[in-house]
């Protein structure tokens, strides 16, 4: 094949999903019903063609291109490309099987909506806006479909805009992103000012040639704080990574976009678009080797989410809030892989996280389908024998994510643990407390299954009555997904069958970043068993609490009250968000920067000179009284005073 | 002599007007002899954008006259990279406020066109006159078509709101009066702006006169703090009055600075830049922050309007390529976005006869179609990357950046804040649940309305993926521009410098 075909083939991936959107977008008042008839063939090309393009890649063969250019301002120079690399290359993998697997189950889940093809239509768009960004090969054109990929989830998780919480949900999604990406674009500002380019390459070579320089941040106040150009720039650039990917603070948003429907979730909240922020670390990563400062406030924050998120997982009673907590847990432990410079595991969790996550929110999903629309775990129970092929899919994502060994999760999570440990004392702390974030998530894993699968049912009797398994357009999903949570693993596994695939595949990407110090195999086997310990004993928790002696959750929660409602209230950030930013803002914008400086003072003096001028006008006019002595009188009164200066001066 | 076709597409409107004015049709003809020459308009300033040079950065399709030649006063015409794009906008905007108008006017039908056409004609000349005698009077002349469109056809406030507005703008134009004749007197005698260009005035006359005009295209912007004619004027106007006030009068400031007070005053404009750009921070900040809590759609886009047009100053005061050229885009940009939001408003405020937002809530449900549009153009206005507005602000803010790190960094504050009020504005108006059961039977856009909202989409996602093109038609008259600024080497000017006396 030539170049220009094999530039087609791949162009072709997000222009599927491209014109999909166009097709349902614009037309889908003829598509309606049948939407997925355009979508689903689109994505599922996509895919096919991403595995063409996978096995290009395997045998060492990339892409690079600059198909046109689009903002060209004297130096400011920015061309929209694509660039096809290992990394790219698992993320493509990534995107267009879930998308595929999340289009097909929506058959079923979204039967019968309203906005049938509307939801396909963004469906695809979002589709194409993830494959671009993975694509880009500048930064500006990464933060353009940074952009668009938040604007895909806005629209969906608004899908059903007329509750007000969806449109709450909505808006604050955006909102809170946009105040990531007020970061992200203050770093690329800094980067093209003094590096000179957006290119990924060109900026990766800049930023090492600038690793000796400072930025005064206090300089314009008079102060002085120095700190390093490279560092700030790093961090800049986090700080979009923390609004997308869902990190403290910034995490808020995520778990209000459960309003959006559980495919949405599963695709954009958890398998995809929130992983974004990992995949522009793992991407950017020689600007942040170069600052050890960024690369430990990655990791220390991507830890402290990893733990705090978990906290709050424990008690949540929505069936999609605990899930989405564990992804916000989970996403800090890939920027925890990512702050100790294991990007390559960082990438592989995210791959068996998207597929054991994605399972998971597909499965909640067709539990709610089977309760018509119940998510309150509370009144679950008991569900594992009427819709046994989702509990069985779902036990088996939970089993990935508690991180039970042979199942994905444990490969990939296990692998950041020990990098971790290795990882100087920082790392041995982090080390620490994802192993205790581990403990958490194994447990509220359980605890869900326990919950929502065993024991008696709490459902209404009528309710009960109603309860069915989902369709096999959604089921088979599942299925699939299932496989893939158990066996995605296996490509990572260092020992056996040709040793860490994974590992090897992304080597070129991030050549010259510090290998694993693998350094006794006999404290590695220990490290291993603590890990494997802790899952089963977070099992095991659940298993006590939740299966053999029901009662005794409440009991503890009555034990620790204060901390019991710490973490079911989120630790308050929503209302200290509330109290500290949106309404003071709200205050002063109304009360004086509207109504007093713009009303009542410079309106009030415009309106002023128009009162002064016309009560000016208004008394001097009696002055014209048209009597012909008075005329005379003022005259001559003039001339004397004209005659007094006169001669007062002489 | 060549073919006039400056003259002819700013003369066709007003040829049309003086028709409607005297021959008295009925209002159908009316309306539709309006729509044939705005299109006629519109056809012609096409075929002069085909026919612009781009590598050119002089002044093209130039015509001269004699006028007045023992005042020096010609009729001299002609455009730049600069001035072209405006006079495309101006031609769009005025057949879409036909269109938008076809129903909604109802009173005095042909004097309403009468007055469009006058503007339309004004508005061509503002950015086609090169000699200040004829760039003044179409600047005063454009003032009573919209003072009258605004106290004739506007809302119940409407006399308050027209009066205001126009007693702003004179206070304004009294001053740059006033500059044009200091200028006349220290640049041998002459009104012709290609020659002005070419003297190097002194230290004093910068100064003041750089001031005098300030004051008139500071108000026209507009500005903080003389910015509140603007709420009001928007809020009565009509919504033809307001689609062409925010698309082109309200540019008519920012091409001021641009033709006139960038070039001509380089030293004025370094000293009082600085002020300039704190004056823009606060109007994008500030007017994000005002437009926070508006309650009335028309007073909400309007507001936004300050906080955008806050932008468009910010990147010409940055005094470099990218934020010149990106306040420029900007100047388009907002003329393409708020154009069309006001027709969105007018459209809805025609079915329901309310501007409030809490009249509004889940009617994305009704009017699915109109609900597309708005959504669409809310996400241009927020600056969302792939269409329009982001290209304009991207390159401001990169603009104002490398002047001064701080401004940048505030001036990007205000990009959180516009999707802060545009999103929960929209939220309000089209999501959440249907609070008024009246508006679940709202028509959804007609076809007539369907083709006067698909330009500006059309043109808003154009510009957004493939902005180069608008861009390289300016690109040479902004080099012109920088190397003018470049040769004089701007000095700030000290205030003893600047005493006269």
């Amino acid at each position: 094949m030539t170049r220009s075909v094999v530039l087609f083939r791949d162009l072709l991936i997000p222009l599927l999903p491209l014109a999909a959107f166009l097709v349902n977008g614009l037309f889908g008042r003829w598509t309606r019903e049948k939407a997925h008839w355009v979508s689903v063939p689109a994505v599922v090309l996509s895919f096919l063609l991403s595995l063409l393009v996978l096995k290009d890649v395997l045998s060492g063969v990339n892409t690079y291109a600059s198909l046109y250019r689009w903002i060209t301002v004297g130096a400011f120079d920015v061309s929209v490309g694509v660039m096809i690399d290992p990394l790219a290359a698992v993320m493509l993998i990534v995107v267009t099987s879930v998308s595929s697997l999340v289009h097909v189950y929506s058959i079923g889940y979204m039967h019968g909506d309203r906005g049938y093809a509307r939801f396909f239509a963004y469906l695809s768009l979002f589709t194409f806006s993830m494959l671009m960004l993975v694509l880009s090969n500048n930064l500006l054109e990464l933060f353009v479909f940074w952009e668009a990929v938040g604007l895909c989830s806005y629209l969906l998780i608004g899908h059903w805009y007329e509750r007000r919480s969806a449109a709450d949900a909505a808006t604050k999604a955006f909102v809170v992103n946009r105040v990531g990406d007020f970061g992200f674009g203050l770093g690329l500002l800094l980067i093209f000012v003094t590096l000179g380019t957006l290119d990924y390459q060109a900026v990766f070579l800049g930023a090492k040639a600038a690793s000796n320089q400072t930025v005064d941040l206090l300089a314009p106040f008079g102060g002085k704080l120095e700190v390093g150009l490279v560092t700030l720039i790093a961090l800049l650039l986090f700080t979009g990574a923390m609004g997308k990917s869902a990190q403290l603070p910034l995490h808020v948003w995520l778990p209000d976009a459960m309003e959006g429907p559980t495919p949405v979730s599963a695709l954009i909240h958890a398998a995809t678009m929130v992983t974004a922020g990992v995949y522009m670390v793992a991407r950017m990563h020689p600007v942040f080797e170069i600052s050890p400062a960024a690369m430990a406030t990655v990791a220390v924050v991507g830890g402290g989410t990893a733990l705090f998120a978990a906290t709050i997982g424990l008690v949540q009673n929505d069936i999609k809030r605990v899930v989405a907590y564990s992804t916000v847990s989970q996403l800090g432990t890939m920027f925890l892989a990512c702050g100790i410079g294991a990007y390559g595991i960082a990438i592989f969790h995210l791959m068996t996280h998207a597929f054991f996550k994605g399972l998971l929110f597909l499965g909640a999903g067709s539990v709610i389908h089977a309760l018509s629309g119940e998510q309150d775990i509370r009144k679950m129970g008991g569900l594992r024998n009427k819709i046994p092929a989702t509990y069985l899919t779902f036990l088996i994502g939970s089993l990935s994510l508690a991180g039970v060994p042979l199942f994905a999760g444990f490969f990939s999570k296990d692998e950041i643990l020990t990098r971790a440990f290795f990882a100087g004392d920082l790392g041995r702390v982090l080390w620490g407390v994802a192993l205790l974030g581990a403990l958490m998530t194994a447990f509220y894993a359980f605890r869900l299954v326990y919950l929502v699968f065993h024991g008696e049912t709490r459902l209404l009797p009528d309710a009960a009555h109603r309860v069915h398994e989902s369709p096999p357009v959604m089921t088979v999903p599942l299925w699939i997904l299932a496989v893939l949570a158990v066996f995605s693993g296996w490509v990572g596994i260092p020992l056996i069958a040709g040793g860490d695939k994974i590992g090897h595949f992304l080597e070129p990407v991030f050549a010259g970043v510090a290998h694993a110090v693998h350094a006794d195999i006999r404290l590695e086997g220990a490290l291993i068993a603590v890990s494997v310990i802790v899952a089963l004993l977070g099992i095991a928790i659940a298993d006590m609490l939740y299966r053999t002696r029901p009662a005794t959750p409440d009991k503890v929660a009555a034990t620790w009250p204060r901390l019991y409602s710490l973490f079911l209230n989120k630790w308050w950030f929503d209302e200290i968000f509330d109290w500290a930013i949106v309404r003071p803002t709200r205050r002063i914008s109304e009360s004086f920067l509207w109504k007093v400086a713009d009303v009542r003072i410079i309106d009030a003096f415009v309106n002023g000179v128009g009162s002064v001028t016309q009560q000016a006008a208004a008394s001097w006019r009696r002055i014209q009284t048209g009597f012909t002595q008075d005329y005379a009188m003022t005259l001559v009164l003039g001339l004397l005073l004209v005659a007094a200066v006169w001669l007062a001066a002489w | 002599m060549k073919f006039p076709i400056l003259s002819l597409t700013t003369y066709i409107p007003l040829v049309g007007a003086l028709y409607l004015l005297f021959m008295k049709e009925h209002e159908g003809m009316v309306r539709r002899l309006s729509l044939a020459v705005s299109l006629a308009a519109f056809a012609l300033s096409v075929l002069m954008l085909g026919h612009f040079d781009p590598k050119t950065s002089g002044f093209q399709f130039v015509e001269t006259l004699e006028w007045a030649p023992s005042l020096g006063v010609t009729y001299k015409m002609g455009v730049d990279g600069v001035s072209v794009l405006f006079i495309v906008l101006t031609t769009v905007l005025t057949v879409l406020s036909v269109l938008v108008s076809w129903t909604q006017v109802k009173k005095y039908v042909r004097e309403f066109h009468v007055a469009l056409l006058v503007m339309e004609s004004a508005m061509l000349g503002v950015f086609s006159a090169l000699d200040l005698v004829l760039f003044y009077v179409f600047w005063e002349v454009m003032l009573i078509p919209m003072f009258l469109m605004i106290g004739i056809w506007g809302g119940p406030n409407r006399i308050y709101a027209a009066v205001k507005f126009f007693l702003y703008t004179l206070a304004g134009s009294v001053l740059m009066l006033i500059g044009i004749i200091v200028l006349y007197v220290h640049g041998g005698k002459t009104f012709d702006v290609a020659a002005l260009l070419q003297v190097k005035f002194a230290a004093p006359v910068q100064f003041w006169v750089f001031l005098a005009f300030f004051a008139a295209f500071a108000v026209k912007v507009p500005m903080w703090p003389v910015h509140t004619w603007l709420p009001d004027a928007h809020t009565e106007a009509p919504t033809a009055g307001s689609v062409i006030l925010a698309g082109v009068l309200i540019k008519m400031g920012a091409y001021g600075f641009l033709r006139f007070s960038l070039p001509m005053f380089p030293d004025a404009t370094a000293t009082f830049a600085p002020y300039i750009l704190a004056l823009s921070l606060v109007a994008i900040i500030y007017g994000a922050l005002v437009t926070l809590v508006q309650t009335d759609l028309k007073k909400l886009i309007a507001y936004s309007s300050v906080s955008h047009m806050g932008f468009v100053t910010l990147g010409i005061f940055a005094l470099n390529r990218q934020g010149i050229e990106g306040g420029i885009m900007q100047m388009v940009n907002h003329g393409i976005i708020t154009g069309a939001l006001f027709l969105l408003v007018g459209i809805i405020y025609e079915r329901t006869h309310s501007r409030e937002i809490s009249a509004y809530g889940g009617i994305a449900r009704s009017v699915p179609r109109y609900a597309a549009f708005f959504v669409l153009f809310v996400l241009a206005s927020l600056g969302l990357p792939g269409l329009n507005g982001f290209v304009g602000e991207f390159l401001v803010i990169l603009g104002a950046f490398q002047r001064d790190r701080v401004v940048g960094v505030l001036a990007m504050t205000g990009i959180i804040l516009a999707a802060v009020y545009l999103l929960w504005m929209t939220q309000r108006v089209l999501f959440q649940e249907m609070t008024h059961p009246e508006n679940e039977k709202l028509a959804d856009i007609d076809t007539r309305e369907f083709i006067t909202l698909l330009p500006l989409a059309v043109l808003s996602v154009f510009l957004g993926v493939y902005p180069n093109p608008a861009l390289s038609v300016m690109h040479a008259s902004v080099d012109q521009l920088m190397a003018k600024m470049e040769a004089h080497r701007a000095a700030v000017i000290s205030w003893s410098q600047a005493w006269p006396f």
